[in-house]
C-alpha cells in the first residue's frame, strides 16, 4: 500500500485545493447572500441582467472565464491594477487568483440555493416579528437568517465542492504553479501529461473522492440536523 | 383605552373608507369576509401604510399622512395575533413566548410572563416546537407571545377561525379573561356574530368597505335592519346576567328583565354570564300566556317598531331596563295591533338558547 502515500508536493496540492476553497466560499458567502435576496425579493430593473451575469460562469466554458478574469484582474487589467494600487492584492499567478477564480465558478451555485431558501420564506413571519418589536436587522438576524439556513449551508457546501474540482478557469487564470497555484486538479492534469505519473495521478484522485464524499456526507448531516430542529421536538 | 381610526385606503378596486373610535375593553370588528376588517387591524397594526389618514391609540400618533407621520409596526407596542398563528417554528414554545419580552424595554415590561402561561394554560408546552403543537394550542401560544411583549393595544385577527368548534370552546374562555383581567385593550376580527356576542364590550360593523354602525356590544346587534345578511338570523339581543341557581337540569339566571331559564348548567353560581337571545327566538303575546311550554315569560313595554326586509317587524321590548329584541312578521304585528307604549310580555323557549348562547 506504500503507493497510497503522498509526495510532499503532493500534499501541497491537497493542502493548497482546501485553502483555495475555503477562501472562495467564505469570501464569495456575504456576495451570494446579497445576490440571493436581490434576486428573490429585489423588484429593480436590470434584475434579469443581474440573474444572467450570476449564471454566465455555469454556462460560459471556464476557459472563457478564466480568460476574462486574466483581462479584468491581471496586473494590467483594468480592476486587478486598481486592486494592485490600492490595497496591495495581487491576483495574477497566485492562489487568490486562485481561490477568485473558484469562487467565481462556484457562484451560481451557492447564489441559486440560498435564493430557492429565501423565496422559501414565509413572509408572513417576517411580518410577524415586526409588530413583536423586531427592527428589520433583528428580523434578519432572528428570523430570516435561521430559516434559511439549511439552504445557505447547501449553498457552501456546493461551492466548496465546485472550488475543489475547479480546472479551466484556474489554469487560465493563474497557470499552474507547484506550491502556488497548482491546485488538486491541476497537480492531477500535470501527472497525466508526463510518463509514469499514473499512480499520482491516482493516488490524488483518491484524496477528490474522499473529500467530495465528506462534502456530500457534511451537508446531508447538517441539512438533517436543521430539519429536525425545525419541526420536531 | 383609546383608540381613533380615519383613513381612506384602496387596494386594487376595494376601497376602505372608515372611520370610528372607540374605547371599550375588547372592540370587535365584524362584518362580512371582503369588508375590509383584516386591512384595518393591519393598518392598525402598521403592516401596511394607508393612502390617507390618520390613526391614533391612547394618544400615540401611529400614522398622520398629512403630517408625513408613519409609526413602523416594530415601534407601535402592539401585540398581533394572525389568525394562522405564525409562531416561528425554529424556536421552542418557550423562545416563541420570550420574543417580543426581548425587545421590550425593560420598564415598560409589566407582563408577567407566569401569569401570562398560567392564563393560557401553556405550562407544558413550554419544551414543545410549534411544529408538533395542535391548532388550538399554536393559536394559544400565539396569544401569549403577543401578550408577553406587554403591548399597549392586542389586535387579534380572527384567532378562532381556522380551528373547529371544540378548539374554539377551549379557547373562548380564555378570551374572556382575557379581556376582564388583563389591562390591554383588544381590537377583535370576526366574521362570527356568536364569537362577537360573547366577547365584544364595542363592535364596529363593517360592509364593503364603509362603517356601518359602531357602538355598545348591544347596540349594535340589535341592528337587525344592517346585519350581515348572513348573520341576520343569529341578530338579536345581547344582555349581562348573573347565575343564580341549577334547578331540574337548567340553569337560573338572574338580569335586570327577570329570571331566565336556559339549558345546561356550566357555569356556577354567582358567575356573570352573556345572554344572547335571537330577535327570531321571541315571541310576543298582549296578555300573560298559561299552559304553555316556553320557559321565559318576560314582561315589558314596547319601545320601538321597525320594518325589516321582507315585510318583518322589529320589536323592542322593554324589560326593567333590559331591551328584547323580536322579530315576528309584519301579519302577526297587524294582528296584535302591536304599537309603541304597549304592555306586552316577551316569550323565549329554552331550548332556542342553546348552551352556545350563554357566555
Amino acid at each position: 500500500m506504500e503507493w497510497l502515500a503522498l509526495s510532499p508536493d503532493e500534499w501541497n496540492a491537497v493542502r493548497l485545493s482546501l485553502k483555495v476553497s475555503a477562501w472562495a466560499t467564505l469570501v464569495s458567502l456575504p456576495f451570494g447572500l446579497l445576490v440571493a435576496h436581490l434576486l428573490a425579493r429585489g423588484r429593480f430593473p436590470g434584475r434579469s441582467l443581474l440573474n444572467g451575469i450570476v449564471h454566465l460562469p455555469l454556462i460560459l466554458p471556464p476557459v472563457v472565464t478564466g480568460y476574462l478574469l486574466l483581462l479584468g484582474f491581471g496586473r494590467r487589467g483594468p480592476i486587478g491594477h486598481v486592486l494592485e494600487q490600492a490595497f496591495g492584492i495581487v491576483f495574477s499567478f497566485r492562489w487568490t487568483g486562485a481561490a477568485l477564480a473558484c469562487g467565481i465558478m462556484g457562484f451560481p451555485l451557492m447564489v441559486r440555493a440560498i435564493r430557492l431558501s429565501v423565496e422559501a420564506v414565509d413572509r408572513r413571519l417576517e411580518a410577524a416579528a415586526g409588530t413583536l418589536g423586531a427592527g428589520p436587522a433583528w428580523v434578519y438576524l432572528t428570523v430570516t437568517l435561521p430559516l434559511i439556513l439549511p439552504g445557505v449551508i447547501a449553498g457552501m457546501i456546493l461551492s466548496f465542492a465546485k472550488a475543489m474540482g475547479e480546472f479551466g478557469a484556474t489554469i487560465t487564470f493563474v497557470s499552474n504553479i507547484p506550491g502556488e497555484t497548482q491546485t488538486l486538479p491541476s497537480a492531477i492534469y500535470t501527472f497525466t501529461q508526463v510518463p509514469g505519473g499514473d499512480f499520482g495521478a491516482m493516488r490524488l484522485t483518491l484524496v477528490s473522492i474522499v473529500v467530495a464524499m465528506a462534502a456530500l456526507v457534511a451537508s446531508e448531516v447538517l441539512s438533517r440536523r436543521v430539519s429536525r430542529r425545525m419541526d420536531l421536538a | 383605552m383609546s383608540l381613533s381610526l380615519d383613513i381612506r385606503h384602496r387596494q386594487g378596486s376595494f376601497t376602505l373608507e372608515a372611520a370610528f373610535t372607540s374605547s371599550g375593553r375588547l372592540t370587535a370588528l365584524f362584518g362580512p369576509s371582503g369588508s375590509g376588517k383584516t386591512s384595518i387591524v393591519n393598518l392598525i397594526g402598521g403592516l401596511i401604510c394607508p393612502d390617507e389618514g390618520r390613526i391614533e391609540s391612547e394618544g400615540r400618533v401611529f400614522v398622520d399622512t398629512a403630517h408625513g407621520v408613519f409609526l413602523p409596526a416594530h415601534r407601535r407596542r402592539i401585540g398581533y395575533v394572525f389568525q394562522d398563528a405564525r409562531l416561528f417554528p425554529h424556536m421552542s414554545v418557550r423562545q416563541n413566548l420570550g420574543y417580543g419580552r426581548f425587545f421590550t424595554p425593560p420598564a415598560e415590561r409589566y407582563a408577567d410572563m407566569d401569569a401570562v402561561v398560567d392564563l393560557l394554560g401553556i405550562r407544558e408546552l413550554l419544551e414543545r416546537r410549534p411544529g408538533n403543537l395542535s391548532g388550538g394550542e399554536k393559536q394559544r401560544v400565539a396569544i401569549g407571545r403577543a401578550l408577553a411583549a406587554s403591548p399597549r393595544l392586542l389586535l387579534m385577527d380572527e384567532p378562532l377561525a381556522s380551528l373547529d368548534d371544540a378548539r374554539k370552546a377551549e379557547i373562548l374562555p380564555y378570551l374572556e379573561r382575557l379581556r376582564d383581567e388583563s389591562k390591554v385593550p383588544v381590537v377583535y376580527v370576526s366574521h362570527a356574530l356568536a364569537e362577537v356576542a360573547r366577547l365584544a364590550t364595542d363592535v364596529v360593523m363593517l360592509a364593503e368597505g364603509r362603517v356601518t354602525a359602531s357602538g355598545p356590544v348591544d347596540a349594535v346587534l340589535a341592528r337587525l335592519d344592517i346585519l350581515p345578511p348572513e348573520q341576520e338570523r343569529e341578530g338579536g339581543t345581547v344582555i349581562e346576567a348573573r347565575v343564580v341557581s341549577h334547578e331540574g337540569g337548567l340553569t337560573v339566571l338572574r338580569s335586570a328583565a327577570g329570571e331566565w331559564r336556559v339549558p345546561g348548567k356550566a357555569e356556577s353560581p354567582g358567575n356573570r354570564v352573556r345572554l344572547r337571545i335571537r330577535a327570531r327566538d321571541v315571541m310576543i303575546a298582549t296578555e300573560r300566556p298559561r299552559a304553555i311550554s316556553a320557559l321565559n315569560i318576560l314582561e315589558g313595554r314596547i319601545v320601538g317598531i321597525s320594518g325589516l326586509p321582507r315585510g318583518d317587524v322589529q320589536v323592542g321590548i322593554d324589560c326593567a331596563g333590559d331591551t328584547i329584541q323580536a322579530r315576528i312578521t309584519g301579519f302577526s304585528a297587524q294582528a296584535l295591533r302591536l304599537c309603541p307604549g304597549m304592555r306586552v310580555f316577551a316569550l323565549v323557549k329554552a331550548i332556542s338558547l342553546d348552551p352556545g348562547a350563554v357566555a
